[in-house]
Parts: C-alpha cells; sequence; structure tokens
C-alpha cells in the first residue's frame, strides 16, 4: 500500500504512522518528518507545484524504492502553499518486515523528495522575497542511491 | 491548448494558466515558446532565456523538441528545487 498526498493543511504524524501499521507483517515502520528551517532569517516559505505531474514524479520514485527494498507500506505527505519556520512540511513513513529496508528506503525517499521532487519554494526574508534556485550540490545525496 | 505557468513564469507573465488557440504552424515547444514571447512584455521577460526554463506535455517532462497539438496540455516552470 502506498499513499501519496501534497496538501495545503498540516498532517497527524500520528495518525500517519499508525496508517502504515494495517499491513499485518509490519516489523519496523521508519518515519521522518521535515520542518521548516528559519536559515537566517527566512520569515516564511511558499510552495508552488504542478497537481497531478507533482504526484505523478513523486509516485514514481515511490515505485522506486518498492524495486528495491521488499517494504509492506509507503507514506507521503507534502504539504505546498505558505509555511513558516517551525511548521510541518514534509513526512515519509516507511513499513517493512525489518529495520534495515524502512530505514533505507525512508532515507532514499527523503533524498529525492528534497533534491528532485517537483516543488518551487519562494522565501520571504526582511530583503524581499526570492525564488529558490535549484543547487547542484543537493545532487551528491542522489548521487549516492545510483 | 492548455498552458500552464508556474513559480517565477508565472509570476512574469501574470496568470497561472490560460487557452489559446495557436497558429498550425506551432507544432513543437520550442516554436510555442518563440509564438509567446510575442504576446507582451511579462511573456518576453519569462520566455527571454529559454536556458532557465523546463517544460512538461500533457504532464510528463518534454524537450523543447517535442511535438505539440491543439489539445495537448503544456507547462513550463523552472528547474525544480525540491520540497
Amino acid at each position: 500500500m502506498s499513499e501519496i498526498r501534497i496538501q495545503r493543511q498540516d498532517f497527524d504524524p500520528g495518525a500517519e504512522i499508525s496508517a502504515l501499521n494495517a499491513a499485518g507483517e509490519v516489523g519496523a515502520i521508519a518515519s521522518f518528518i521535515g520542518l521548516v528551517r528559519s536559515d537566517g532569517g527566512m520569515d516564511a516559505m511558499t510552495l508552488d507545484h504542478y497537481p497531478g505531474f507533482a504526484e505523478r514524479e513523486i509516485s514514481a520514485h515511490v515505485a522506486e524504492a518498492r524495486s528495491r527494498w521488499p517494504l509492506l507500506g509507503v507514506r507521503v505527505v507534502h504539504r505546498v502553499g505558505r509555511l513558516t519556520p517551525g511548521e510541518r512540511i514534509v513526512f515519509v513513513g516507511v513499513a517493512s518486515s525489518h529495520r534495515q529496508a524502512a530505514f533505507a528506503a525512508a532515507e532514499f525517499l527523503m533524498d529525492y523528495l528534497k533534491t528532485r521532487a517537483p516543488f518551487w519554494k519562494l522565501e520571504e526574508r526582511a530583503s524581499g522575497a526570492t525564488w529558490v534556485e535549484a543547487r547542484e550540490s543537493d545532487d551528491d545525496s542522489v548521487r549516492r542511491w545510483r | 491548448m492548455k498552458l500552464l505557468y508556474f513559480a517565477w513564469v508565472r509570476q512574469r507573465i501574470g496568470r497561472s494558466e490560460e487557452e489559446l488557440t495557436v497558429p498550425a504552424s506551432v507544432s513543437t515547444v520550442a516554436a510555442l515558446i518563440e509564438y509567446l514571447r510575442s504576446r507582451g512584455a511579462g511573456y518576453e521577460a519569462a520566455f527571454r532565456d529559454a536556458a532557465l526554463l523546463r517544460c512538461a506535455v500533457n504532464q510528463e517532462h518534454a524537450r523543447f523538441d517535442a511535438k505539440i497539438g491543439p489539445n495537448d496540455e503544456v507547462a513550463f516552470f523552472p528547474p525544480v528545487t525540491g520540497g
């Protein structure tokens, strides 16, 4: 079972983790929650996305994770819209029989989401609002999975 | 043809989507970019440097030489920055 959601509203990490426990054979659930960082004075960040396209792109990477590790469940929740420092922005939860697969798949998915997921970020600072540019350095975390 | 714009492409053009009937000669993404550039200052600003742009046709990544037709959905956006 995989669930991928892109939404404006906050999510309940406990409910997401509980939902991963429905599979029966689960022995391990690894979860990650990303929060918005102020990053030296950022007041807010607004995430833009292409509905449909974004879900499709993320689904392809969830499918790749499922082909690499024996997973029993995957849940990805990503927020869009305007978020302020301290707010939850992303949830990744992976269920498997054993912890190694759960840890590895969760990290694989987060490395992808942080660098390649189809979002655009507008950062608001005292100096004004600017679109974040794609960074080469982020790609290092993705390259190690090749 | 349905056109969608994201991030600063949307901001420069001043709209997030539109339905356009383009001339039959506009049969590739590259030709569409040239055509859109002639539609006003906002479009010119958005499409001036095509190297900064990425596109998708019918919600799949596409190259600028991809063929397009009247029933296609074409989206323009900057390189993605991740979440």
